[in-house]
């Protein structure tokens, strides 16, 4: 059936701001669905109140609504417009919740606005625990024994008939909230209480726990036909008792029979055709039981989900594009596959490559808060990487992480305490691959790392084949000794240069000199969702160490650009937005725009974004193979916050051309101590400060700037372990804990202005000309971290005079640090005193804020200059703001139960929102600004 | 590290890859092909109408989960070998009962590993399929390539008179609803297995079968099964077609049988530039207007422009939807229907085994 003529305006609903379990990949999705719809010529409306988001961009759709997702907000956007149909699945449960609400309110109803591609009694019945579990097995299907409990005394009588171990759910709580795993009853009391008063309705529900069963998830589309295809099996490599978005997850399924495959596909299919009449995606999950195959159903989500996003990067299949187009009426059989151009949308995309997804945890940034993985998902982002095997995949995503590690071991970060690896490996936190493989390294037998960790003895046997050649490599000296096939083998198991440098005790130059000679290169592969079955079009790849190289470069000119690697505290989906745009102005600026990332939740990764992309880490080696073989006219790190502009160095000291500002106006920057003398000539005015490296030298000069003081470690992300002391006893300890921590850093010591007020300015400078972009002032006093802080734009309380001086010091500053390009700066103001804190040589968080609330595609303007194709007199620029717009901040502690949730100079966000006010007199400002002196009094 | 044997591959056009060997030392011949499935090897490689042919799979591991008995397709590995990237005799399912390499040795197959399977791929779907060899023995390509060149080609060849059975045998119990005639040109073990969950009682009988010893046996129905080589090289099987659709009983035919119902009917049949292997294969049933996600193994195919000519005889009931190939027909006013892919799946998905129950209906009416 074609599409549904009737359809001509569709809203869709976005995620809001970046929570913990809800993050950039609806962006993903939502940028996807409105491009797929408008290729349709579809008009579209959107709605979010994330400002960070490409979705919310006018290249992404017709009418933009930076709006609170709220019923009034929807209510305002059909007043204004006429919208045919409503499309809430692209926007997790957020967007879902919202078309629900609105739902019950008529709304729908009353404007004559049609939901498609979702079934609200479908959604009702999977949210519904009883329900749901009756469904499943009404369809003949299994699930994990359970029980209901509305008092601890059903409670206690579950207990008895399931037994231990057991899991506590609460009824109506989002992300596992409140649930719990019980061991033994001696926990069991407190737990089941913890449970009950979490929930809403004092209603748990009490499962048998499946641990150690293996963990699957599949992603499905169904059309309106109810033709069904599945589009990608996840096998997770850390078992049930896991969170999915906090377990290692394998694709394709690397320990699965096709007998017990099939099985699993055939529930997944019985499933989604039993939940109504919807078109469009939906993730299934399973547990299957090592030991007799047996299969329990977990859950279902009749959407788009979490891990669509990463099902699509993983099989090249465009889950949410085509989910669009279901949506619309199209059957599958009816449209194209994207990637081939020519074969059909409906089939299962089949993979000669081995996907790993590994998650990106921040636990530094929440001290106090429990580490151990379980129930409740803590990651704050995720990697994915792409090997010929399973092992290159999974160093690959080592690789990606950035946390400072080069693959998986072997680079100097290995524990070595058996008690204490062996407590990780049962305890579950962010590093247990890694104690794995030290348990395996250390001659923990295979079958007792088994029995603690749960994980199939496969992927055991394959970490241990890691250890092996570990020690086979050991045994030579020098890099000219490791004979050539042995060589070649480390590279196929993902070894970096880095790693088998430090297992030989050498530079990594030496190791990269002579692989080169040796002509071990990486080749690169293309991701086609067929196996090679059928020639694509897509230019989308992955390094290997095959024979044949599938990537040719062209003859145009080209420009690389650096993604920002995976979300974390302080670097998001913020970045991501700046890389889109900055892809779209190097291609309309004629060059051949090419992309480098690794984070799977990200619109830049979209294969049509680019003109080819290379989903790599960010990661020296990766990068640096992929210039040699593109041979770029230069590299933007610019876009891609701090993770592509540390690269910066490398890039200068191997001739790189890094585009706009140069490396050693990047390094003069950064580095405190030039910084502050290049202000000094300049005649701006700076915090004094000082830098120690040791705990003595950091008592002397907190005596001299006096305090109080700001003491934090010389760069690292997002303010972490960043304090404010009052006195000697509290800067000891908190400059012993740095150096614990990061024993190589040096500690900056800036003297603290108190009861002042913070401002930042967002620039572009082209040489000659400054473009102040914003400038934005913060409701909460000095001390919060800006990425914490609600920001004002434009300024509302500062004089004339205090504005017109961060301006002058921007342009000095632009000027002297040769900026061409962006520019952050961040100043305190005390009276009418400016004083400069930082200046930041890249795009910053808050650069898609202002381009949003002034409508201005100002990365697209910064990225032309950058270039050099452009000045900034070239454009007209129209700001366009009635009154003002705040950045408000948003947060995830109910992931974190006994973290300090008071804000400090140590970022702990994890997105935003933008509001619109008319004026001061606006009640949520009047709000956000008597708080301001909450915060003063403390 | 445990020294690796070396081994190569060469294809006829003289292409040659450089890998490790895997399964027994020694030389194998056969034409190349490629399958796409992400599970199921064992399945694959006990399917009989892969006999003759040099199996490169896609998937990038081979052997995690080992083997099993029950697993088996027929009672042998019928691939005469096995061009993968990585290969691995280290296995976790606990149902399993044996390695690959071990499931290899006991089959005496000859393989070759770490080569770059994607290349091979993309040059079978460039060059179209052609033979070739693998020796772990003689590394000389130039030496191979005396063996290689004594090959003949599969176009022409006929094989199931190789993989059939030699004595008739039944299957399933003999007291079930339905008496069903298997004609085996190489049978998996699945489809019986189908039938008989539907209440047949199965006869299994050798290819060569005449049609007079068929009709002794009184069946309800007619199987004609899949099989390895050239249909248009099985007079005797096409004879035998005939003669069943002059009784006007019903006939379920799969690949191989699909092929010959059409040449029963006078349609031509084609050698394919690279064929059709993988469990994802899109095909639409024209009749319901519905899709099914099926599992393919065939290096022929039914001309789609010759059948257009049988318009008043024949109805194109499936299509494959990416290359709008002839997946199954009906032979009108009759009771007979053939499908060019697996219903019985092993490997692949189950969306197609209502064929199975059609071909019951069809008897029961």
């Amino acid at each position: 059936m074609p599409r549904d003529k009737s359809i001509k305006s569709v809203l869709i609903i976005g995620s809001g701001p970046i929570i913990i379990g809800q993050a950039c990949e609806f962006d993903y999705s939502g940028s996807q669905a409105s491009r797929s719809l408008r290729e349709e010529g579809i008009e579209v409306s959107l709605i979010n109140s994330n400002p960070a988001t490409i979705m919310t961009d006018p290249v992404t759709a017709d009418h933009i609504y930076l709006l609170p997702l709220t019923v009034e907000s929807i209510i305002q956007i059909l007043e204004e417009r006429q919208i045919d149909a409503v499309l809430p699945t692209m926007g997790g449960q957020t967007a879902l919740n919202l078309a629900i609400e609105a739902g019950k309110h008529g709304v729908w109803e009353k404007y004559n606005t049609k939901l498609i591609g979702v079934d609200l009694d479908a959604i009702e019945l999977t949210e519904n625990r009883e329900a749901f579990r009756q469904h499943v097995i009404d369809l003949g299907l299994e699930v994990a024994p359970s029980m209901i409990a509305n008092s601890f005394l059903e409670g206690k009588d579950a207990s008895q008939k399931i037994g231990f171990p057991l899991v506590i759910r609460p009824s109506y709580t989002l992300g596992g909230t409140g649930g719990s795993f019980v061991f033994n009853e001696s926990e069991f009391d407190d737990l089941l209480r913890r449970g009950l008063e979490a929930s809403p309705t004092h209603e748990v529900l009490i499962d048998k726990a499946v641990l150690g069963w293996k963990e699957y998830e599949l992603e499905l589309l169904r059309d309106s036909n109810d033709d069904v295809v599945i589009i990608c099996t996840v096998e997770n490599m850390d078992p049930m008792g896991i969170h999915t978005g906090d377990s290692i997850t394998v694709a394709p399924a690397m320990t699965l029979s096709d007998t017990a495959f099939q099985r699993m596909r055939n529930q997944a299919i019985l499933m989604m055709r039993s939940l109504g009449e919807f078109a469009g995606g939906c993730n299934v999950q399973f547990a299957l039981d090592p030991e007799t195959e047996k299969l329990i159903v977990i859950e279902i989500n009749p959407r788009v989900s979490r891990s669509s996003a990463l099902a699509s990067k993983a099989t090249g299949y465009p889950i949410a594009k085509i989910a669009a187009k279901l949506a619309l009426g199209y059957h599958l059989h009816e449209l194209k596959n994207q990637i081939t151009g020519n074969t059909s949308a409906y089939f299962e995309p089949t993979l000669d490559y081995v996907i790993v997804k590994m998650p990106r945890w921040n636990f530094e940034k929440f001290i106090g808060s429990d580490v151990t993985l379980g129930l409740q998902m803590k990651s704050v982002g995720e990697v994915m990487a792409i090997g010929r095997n399973f092992l290159e995949a999974l160093q690959k995503a080592c690789q990606s992480q950035e946390n400072n590690r080069h693959g998986l071991g072997a680079d100097k970060k290995e524990w070595i305490r058996t008690s204490d690896i062996l407590e990780r490996l049962e305890k579950v936190s962010d590093d247990r691959v890694y104690r794995l493989k030290d348990a395996l390294r250390l001659g923990v037998p295979e079958k007792t790392v088994q029995k603690l960790t749960k994980i199939d003895p496969w992927y055991i046997k394959q970490i241990k084949t890691l250890v092996k050649m570990e020690q086979e490599l050991q045994r030579y000296n020098v890099a000219e000794d490791i004979p050539e096939d042995f060589f070649r083998q480390l590279k196929v198991c993902g070894y970096s240069d880095a790693q088998i440098a430090w297992t030989l005790r050498l530079d990594e130059e030496e190791v990269t000199v002579q692989r080169k000679k040796l002509g071990i290169n990486r080749t690169y592969k293309m991701v086609d969702t067929c196996a090679g079955e059928f020639q694509a079009q897509t230019p989308y790849f992955y390094s290997t160490f095959d024979s044949e190289n599938e990537s040719i470069p062209s003859d145009k000119k080209k420009i690389i650009v650096l993604g920002s690697g995976p979300n974390r505290i302080g670097q998001g989906i913020e970045f991501d937005y700046c890389c889109v745009h900055g892809i779209m102005a190097i291609k309309e600026a004629g060059y051949e725009a090419i992309m480098i990332n690794c984070n799977p939740e990200t619109v830049s990764t979209d294969f049509d974004i680019a003109d080819k992309l290379y989903f790599e880490p960010i990661y020296w080696e990766h990068i640096k193979d992929i210039i040699d073989l593109e041979k770029p006219e230069g590299v933007i790190v610019q876009l891609g916050g701090q993770t592509a502009l540390k690269l910066a160095e490398k890039f200068a000291q191997n001739g790189i051309k890094i585009i706009g500002t140069s490396f050693s106006s990047m390094d003069l920057a950064e580095d405190r101590g030039s910084f502050s003398d290049l202000l000094k000539d300049l005649d701006v005015p700076y915090p004094r400060y000082g830098v120690a490296n040791t705990a003595d030298e950091a008592l002397d000069i907190a005596n001299e700037v006096s305090y109080p003081v700001l003491v934090r470690p010389s760069y690292v992300l997002g303010g972490q372990r960043m304090r404010i002391v009052i006195n000697d006893d509290e800067l000891e300890r908190a400059v012993l804990n740095i150096f614990k921590h990061m024993p190589d850093n040096k500690v900056l010591i800036d003297q603290f202005l108190e009861r002042t007020k913070e401002a930042e300015v967002d620039a572009i400078y082209d040489g000659e000309e400054l473009h102040v972009m914003g400038i934005m002032e913060h409701i909460e006093p000095a001390g919060i971290h800006s990425g914490d802080s609600s920001a004002v734009l434009p300024t509302y309380s500062l004089s004339e005079k205090a504005v017109a001086t961060m301006v002058e010091y921007t342009e000095k500053l632009a000027h002297a640090l040769k900026i061409r390009g962006l520019i952050n700066m961040q100043f305190a103001i005390k009276d009418d005193e400016v004083f400069v804190i930082e200046a930041n040589p890249r795009a910053s968080r808050t650069t898609p804020f202002i381009a949003k609330a002034y409508n201005v595609p100002y990365l697209n303007y910064a990225t032309k200059v950058m270039l050099g194709v452009n000045k900034l007199k070239d454009f007209n620029i129209e700001k366009n703001l009635n009154g003002y717009a705040i950045k408000v901040p948003v947060f995830s502690f109910e992931k974190f139960p006994n973290v300090d949730k008071n804000l400090g100079p140590e970022m702990k966000s994890t997105g935003e929102k933008i509001i619109y006010i008319k004026d001061l007199d606006d009640p949520f400002f009047r709000d956000l600004d008597s708080k301001r002196s909450m915060f003063l009094t403390r | 590290m445990e020294s690796v044997r070396e081994a190569i591959l060469l294809l006829d056009d003289g292409t040659c890859f450089k890998g490790h060997a895997a399964g027994i030392k020694g030389t194998t011949t056969g034409e190349i092909c490629f399958n796409t499935s992400m599970t199921g090897y064992q399945e694959v490689f006990t399917d009989p109408s892969y006999f003759g042919q040099i199996l490169v799979t896609t998937n990038a591991h081979i052997g995690n989960y080992g083997t099993k008995d029950e697993d088996e397709e027929s009672k042998k590995i019928q691939i005469s070998g096995l061009v993968c990237k990585n290969f691995t005799d280290e296995y976790s399912r606990t149902m399993a009962d044996q390695s690959i390499q071990q499931y290899f040795e006991e089959n005496n197959i000859v393989s070759i590993y770490d080569v770059d399977t994607r290349a091979i791929v993309k040059h079978i779907r460039d060059k179209g399929a052609m033979n070739c060899a693998i020796s772990s023995e003689i590394l000389d390509p130039a030496e191979l390539k005396k063996i290689l060149d004594k090959v003949p080609k599969m176009e022409g060849l006929e094989l199931a008179s190789k993989v059939t059975t030699t004595e008739p045998y039944t299957y399933g119990e003999e007291n079930a609803k339905y008496k069903i005639a298997a004609l085996d040109f190489g049978i998996k073990e699945n489809i019986l297995k189908c039938l008989s969950e539907r209440g047949c009682y199965i006869k299994v009988f050798p290819a060569k079968t005449s049609y007079q010893e068929l009709l002794a046996w009184k069946a309800d129905g007619y199987f004609l099964s899949n099989g390895p080589g050239d249909p248009s090289s099985m007079d005797y099987a096409i004879e035998t077609v005939k003669e069943i659709l002059n009784q006007k009983a019903p006939v379920f035919g799969i690949c191989l049988g699909h092929q010959l119902l059409a040449l029963a009917m006078g349609v031509s049949t084609y050698k394919m530039h690279h064929g059709h292997r993988g469990s994802n294969h899109p095909v639409l049933n024209i009749v319901s207007g519905k899709c099914e996600i099926t599992s393919q193994n065939h290096g022929f195919g039914v001309d789609p422009k010759d059948i257009e000519k049988f318009n008043d005889q024949i109805e194109v009931t499936h299509r494959n939807l990416n290359d709008d190939t002839v997946e199954g027909i009906k032979v009108k006013e009759q009771k007979a229907f053939s499908v060019q892919f697996h219903p019985e799946a092993s490997p692949g998905p189950h969306d197609s085994r209502y064929l199975f129950d059609q071909f019951i209906q069809m008897i029961e009416n």
